[in-house]
């Protein structure tokens, strides 16, 4: 196989045409000829397709979007709301922000097919504050496609309509969890809510609502044109369909690489000119940080839903960070928890406390103050946190350190060892713990 | 519900319908379907550890106190539960502390990282002692933390009003304080601030008083904090955070003595604790009662004790000295023989006696019984307000005798689909009424209309309807509802809720029991004061007896006659006067004398004609707890316990019976209570009344029954023409005491009192325009007719009919009552008085 064949440019098949994020460019490189189509059948054949075709979220959880979907009351005594989470935080994940600066029409058009198979007409787009310059590309093909009537009153003269939405979010990692989404879409402070009401019962305003993942929805006008087997014809039978991978780190070429679900590190690092400058893997998060690491070892692990999980972590967002021999996985491993200690949104007492005690253990533990027994603390706060917490926050803050002891255990011994070199060299204090 | 299921023949337990069977730790119980784990749990004697946690706010889970195991059809679930979000099911298996390792695991772990960060303050800590962190930790925590890093640290304390401090540090952020403002209150006067660790309840203005440490009285949306409930929080703050400002280090709880009782200070009669030290009121609590309170109370009711201990408390008897002029301090015999000889004398031309509506039943019993047969008269009212002959028909023909199971409850306020507040603003005049109306609201979708002048913060916070009405037009609008407002008032179960403002406006009670009678809709009057209800039972009314009995029947009163042991035909015949007439004619000097009991003559229809009659009277003897304006022109001064020193009952508006013990045994003299005074001067004056304490009293009641013969047609009084506004800068007056406004129970409290709602007049913008003002200005309101005083206050633009001003009652710039002479439908005149104050 040459490189090419293993690449599947689907939702980036326009990202390298000039101007691809204009209207024009989109409509000549077959853009909005899924919307006719779709508007010409029933919601329900729709939410059908969607279940066909085995489309798995891309927001890091991988649940059928179709079901999801099928949450929807069938009727609409309520206002029902469709919400694209563009709120892209998980650290290394880089996808839907290059989708929609390069093709912001083809989540336009998945918004649109996706409010009408769940009867929706008011679509909100929560993207991270963060990133003013692809809210203003948004918001500007937003207007375009409005001016061409594939949004508002009456689209395309099927008598459905559609308001659309760009909303800023204003820099907190845990307004991507669906709930403090909305939370936060509605101008509170963004926290997970309690579940049930499950969104799909009570979400936006307490309405009927479904949040998807921009990459989830900019797949569907794919399917719409090409089918449900077309969409099967790549990646596995419970994962299928092409995937954006994010490369990040020390390989030569970072950057987005659409394969089929299922393709594996050496596979990805072929594309992407291997590691940088030669000097080996030591090891990679296969889906953001909140998914446990893998090692060189895990090369040929297939990146699926299946694959990972199998391999012991999560696919989650298939944001890779590559990090060679060069990098500390402590000093690695303190920085994500400092991450998570700035993220934690502070309702639950595992994720708010233990985070904060992580990273002071961590940064201890790198600047040479540790013991052995601050490992075995690590690992019982670890276990004091992971599924004691509201929501996921606090299990992906984990991640690092268990992987991370899991497979580099030496490294943290060697981090004691030579406090403890230092240690025999002073002299001890007078009363315990009274030395600083 | 319960434990005690039954079971079948086979020994199995039965499930009803609308119940689930689950098994915790091995035990099989039966649950109603929806009820949460942490409760069943509860029921069976399992207590699962908790801290965000509370039966009555909305379930969060946030503090991950509670985790327990759990098995659906079989299969666990993969991670521990929190038991305080997670219904039960039916077949379900829950393990808890006491089965798994896993559970246990999880709450020792949840209890170390709550402590990481809670600093080892405890011995100085107010909640030391009674704190659920503290128990919880020892019965559910690791000894030693493993915890050898730093600390988070915040400043402390910070003020988040005048009466709540907060300490940061020892949060745990459990929401409950948020939760509860939020939802039950309706004041979202605190929020969560920051995130992670840095996570902090605060006000709007927290980083400001971090900064200046100066006071925090501004809301997240920057309104001033004004909270009437904001005690609560104190309250179910599992650990130290929220202080009291006047209760804090004041002492421990394990050197209190705690007194259950009830709430002197409405008329919802609120179960509380009071908890003493060494002859002091420390604080108030309150108590859980889920038919009245549930487990709230408002901050009156809370706060509001220091005036026990007040600097002019009446601690020794006084007898005005002919010679000076002066009261002088007198023996209890010499005290009591001088009142005994002036009222003895005094009664030949008639002696009228004002008793309070403050008084328990056994106190307003011992008046009702003394004005008959130690004074030989029926001039008795217990209404020291504005009061009316139809309000005395309204009361006998719709209240008397009615009780919880028969009339209105609480609860039938949570169950009505429908509710109409009828001159009564529930948040300042019954608090905890407005607490359940919000509650039906929020919980069982019960709509509540408000017949006023304008949308009060009560009408918002009860997702209410405004039915608005000018001052005075009140039955009017009554008699003409709208048709979809009376269909709703029609449905089972609707209730009408008249407050004693009615008596203010002709016409009002007759078309409230009107309104009543066509709808089928049930019917509650709600007094402001504790002791309205009781009084009204015992009789202390012109012309009703105790025990449901009138005046004007001679059966009724041969039948008293004979339970007192009278001669046939010893008492009065003729009906007696109401507290207007008695005033009138004691001004007019027609009267010997007047026994007043616990009266401000502020509060009185004509506060100047009351000092007229005080001054007019031959004769006054007042029996009071602090120096009065009627004390002083008393000739004879009797003092008398306060509610904390005295047992006895209250009768609340539901009338339902509060009984309460003494919780506070003072040794210094002022702890008689009212109808123990009363007995001794009866004996004085050759008469029995068998109330030497509050028991016998209680027993005399028993004995003569409650016979509940009064009858009377509801009222069918014509509403009074309404004043014409014959000038334009005259005004409607809409008006009421603020729950807030230095009222005699509030005397020095001043963390209470800041925390009292900003005084102003409001009015639309056009009746503004007319007169010249604008918002925030100060306007000038004076009565109508000449003479009077007049009061200041800065000017809010509302929702009232155009030429309609309303003003609160009392508060530190005036007193309408006093001030100007007027109430609730006068005419006022409305001028300009310079800008800002
Ligand atoms: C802490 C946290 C952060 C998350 N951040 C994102 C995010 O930035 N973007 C996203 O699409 N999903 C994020 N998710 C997942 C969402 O909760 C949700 O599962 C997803 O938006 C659903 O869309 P999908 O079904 O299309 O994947 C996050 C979840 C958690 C727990
Ligand atoms: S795990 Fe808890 S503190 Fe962390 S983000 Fe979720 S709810 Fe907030
Ligand atoms: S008590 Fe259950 S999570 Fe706090």
């Amino acid at each position: 196989m040459t490189e090419v064949d293993k690449l599947t440019p689907v939702l980036t098949k326009r990202w390298l045409s000039p101007n691809s994020w204009t209207l024009r460019t989109y409509e000549q490189l077959e853009g909005y000829t899924a919307l006719p189509k779709a508007l010409r059948g029933s919601p329900e054949q729709l939410v059908q397709l969607v279940k066909d075709s085995g489309l798995r979220g891309r927001g890091g959880a991988g649940f059928p979007a179709g079901v999801k979907w099928s949450f929807m009351p069938p009727n609409e005594d309520k206002p029902h709301y469709l919400v694209i989470n563009a709120d892209e935080g998980e650290p290394g994940t880089c996808k839907d922000i290059p989708l929609m600066m390069a093709d912001p029409h083809s989540l336009i058009e998945g918004c649109v097919i996706a409010s009408y198979a769940m009867r929706a007409h008011h679509c909100f787009i929560y993207v991270r504050g963060e990133v003013p310059h692809c809210i203003r590309r948004l918001n500007a093909a937003v207007a375009e496609a409005y001016q061409a009537g594939y949004l508002g009153k009456n689209i395309l003269g099927s008598g459905f309509d559609l308001e659309l939405v760009v909303h800023a979010g204003a820099g907190a990692y845990i307004c991507g969890e669906e709930t403090a989404l909305l939370d936060s879409l509605e101008g509170r402070r963004g926290q997970p809510r309690l579940k049930p009401p499950f969104p799909a019962a009570a979400g936006l305003y307490a309405q009927p609502t479904t949040v998807n993942n921009v990459e989830t929805i900019a797949s569907v006008p794919y399917i719409v044109n090409a089918g449900a087997d077309w969409f099967r014809t790549m990646g596995s039978e419970k994962s299928p369909g092409p995937k954006i991978y994010s490369l990040s780190g020390h390989v030569e070429r970072p950057g987005q690489y659409e394969a089929p679900l299922g393709t594996t590190l050496r596979e990805l690092l072929d594309l992407a000119g291997g590691m940088k400058d030669g000097i080996p893997l030591k090891f990679w998060t296969p889906g953001g940080s909140s998914t446990p690491l893998f090692t060189a070892e895990h090369l040929d692990v297939p990146l699926d839903f299946e694959g990972a999980a199998e391999a012991g972590s999560m696919l989650g967002t298939t944001a890779l960070q590559i990090f060679n021999e060069t990098v500390s996985v402590p000093w690695a491993v303190m920085k994500w928890t400092e991450f998570y200690k700035h993220e934690s949104c502070g309702k639950c007492t595992p994720c708010r406390e233990g985070t904060y005690w992580l990273t002071q253990i961590l940064q201890r533990m790198v600047r040479g103050e540790g013991t052995e027994t601050d490992i075995d603390t690590l690992l019982d706060v670890c276990d004091n946190v992971l599924g004691r917490s509201f929501c996921a926050l606090g299990d992906g803050a984990v991640s690092p350190i268990t992987s991370g002891i899991k497979y580099f255990k030496d490294e943290f011994l060697a981090l004691c060892e030579s406090n403890r070199a230092k240690g025999a060299s002073q002299t001890e204090p007078a009363l315990a713990g009274a030395g600083s | 519900m319960t434990l005690a299921a039954d079971r079948n023949h086979e020994g199995e337990l039965e499930v009803p319908e609308g119940y689930v069977k689950l098994t915790i730790d091995g035990l099989e119980v039966v649950a109603p379907q929806g009820e949460l784990i942490i409760r069943t749990a509860e029921r069976l004697g399992i207590q699962v550890p908790r801290f965000c946690d509370h039966p009555l706010l909305d379930p969060a889970g946030a503090c991950r106190q509670c985790l327990v195991e759990v098995e659906m059809g079989g299969r666990p679930m993969p991670k521990p539960q929190a038991s305080c979000t997670v219904p039960v099911a039916d077949g379900m298996v829950v393990k808890t502390q006491h089965t798994s390792p896993v559970a246990d695991k999880a709450q020792q772990g949840v209890m170390e990282l709550l402590l990481i960060n809670h600093p080892l303050d405890c011995p100085i800590c107010d909640k030391g002692g009674e704190c659920p962190l503290q128990n919880q930790a020892m019965s559910n925590g690791r000894a030693e933390s493993r915890f050898v890093d730093t600390k988070r640290t915040f400043p402390k304390p910070l003020p988040i009003s005048s009466q709540v401090l907060l300490d940061r540090e020892r949060c745990v952020l459990c929401q409950r304080c948020t939760r509860f403002s939020n939802e039950i209150a309706g004041d979202p006067f605190i929020e969560l601030l920051e995130r992670g660790a840095g996570q902090q309840i605060g006000t709007s203005a927290t980083a400001a008083i971090a900064d200046e440490a100066e006071s925090a009285a501004n809301t997240i949306e920057g309104k001033p904090f004004q909270s009437y409930f904001s005690g609560n929080t104190i309250q179910i703050c599992p650990v130290g955070a929220l202080t009291s400002a006047a209760y804090r280090f004041r002492s421990r709880p394990f050197d209190l003595v705690s007194t259950p009782s009830i709430c002197e200070g409405c008329s919802s009669g609120c179960a509380e604790r009071v908890d003493t030290r060494r002859g002091k009121i420390m604080r108030k609590l309150a108590s859980n009662d889920p038919e009245v309170n549930e487990e709230w109370i408002c901050d009156k009711g809370r706060f509001s004790f220091p005036y026990v201990a007040a600097a002019d408390r009446v601690l020794r008897p006084q007898v005005r000295n002919a010679e000076t002029g002066k009261l002088e301090d007198a023996s209890w015999t010499e005290a009591l023989r001088v009142a005994a000889e002036g009222l003895t004398a005094a009664r030949e031309r008639g002696v009228g006696v004002l008793a309070s509506g403050r008084s328990t039943l056994e106190d307003a019993y011992a008046y009702s019984k003394f004005a008959r047969i130690a004074l030989r008269t029926n001039d008795i009212d217990f209404r020291a307000r504005a009061h009316s002959a139809e309000e005395l028909d309204f009361l006998t023909a719709k209240v008397l005798g009615t009780n919880p199971e028969t009339g209105v409850s609480f609860a039938s306020i949570e169950q009505a689909p429908a509710v109409l507040c009828v001159a009564l603003e529930p948040e300042d005049e019954s608090p905890i009424v407005f607490l359940r109306l919000r509650k039906a609201a929020r919980k069982s979708g019960t709509k509540v209309f408000h017949l006023a002048s304008w949308t009060s913060p009560a009408v918002t916070k009860t997702f209410g309807t405004l039915l608005p009405a000018v001052p005075g037009e009140e039955p009017k609008e009554l008699d003409h509802l709208d048709s979809a407002v009376r269909d709703q008032l029609s449905a089972p179960g609707a209730v009408l809720l008249v407050g004693e403002r009615a008596a203010e406006v002709p016409g009002l009670y007759s078309a409230v029991a009107r309104l009543a009678e066509s709808t089928g809709a049930k019917l509650a009057w709600i007094p402001r004061r504790a002791g309205e209800r009781g009084a009204l039972e015992a009789g202390a009314l012109p012309t009703l007896l105790p025990g449901g009995r009138a005046v004007a029947d001679a059966a009724a009163r041969t039948e008293l006659e004979t339970a007192w042991g009278l001669e046939a035909g010893a008492l009065p015949t003729e009906q007696g006067k109401d507290t207007a007439d008695i005033l009138r004619a004691a001004a007019d000097g027609e009267l010997g004398g007047l026994l007043v009991g616990g009266v401000d003559p502020d509060d009185l229809p004509d506060p100047a004609l009351a000092r007229t009659a005080l001054r007019s009277a031959g004769f006054v003897v007042s029996l009071e707890v602090r120096h009065s304006a009627v004390t002083e022109l008393a000739d004879v001064v009797l003092p008398v316990a306060a509610a904390p020193e005295k047992d006895g009952s209250f009768v609340n508006w539901e009338g339902r019976h509060r009984p309460f013990e003494i919780a506070l045994h003072r040794s210094d003299g002022a702890t008689l209570p009212d109808c123990r005074v009363l007995d001794t001067l009866a004996i004085e004056m050759d008469a029995d009344l068998f109330t030497q304490t509050p028991k016998a009293a209680t027993e005399d009641l028993l004995r003569i029954g409650y016979a509940g013969t009064a009858v009377a047609a509801a009222p069918n009084a014509q509403p009074s023409e309404q004043p014409t506004r014959s000038k334009p800068n005259q005004a409607v007056l809409a008006t009421w005491r603020e729950l807030l406004d230095g009222g005699s129970l509030q005397a020095d409290e001043p963390a209470l009192a800041g925390t009292a709602r900003t005084r102003c007049v409001r009015m639309s913008a056009n009746t503004a325009t007319e007169a010249g003002l604008r918002k925030g200005e100060l306007a000038v309101l004076s009565a109508a007719v000449d003479g009077g005083g007049e009061v200041r206050l800065p000017v809010e633009i509302a929702d009232l009919p155009d030429g309609v001003v309303w003003a609160p009652g009392g508060g530190e710039f005036g007193k309408i009552r006093r001030d100007l002479g007027v109430g609730h439908g006068s005419l006022v005149v409305l001028r300009g008085g310079g800008s800002q104050a």
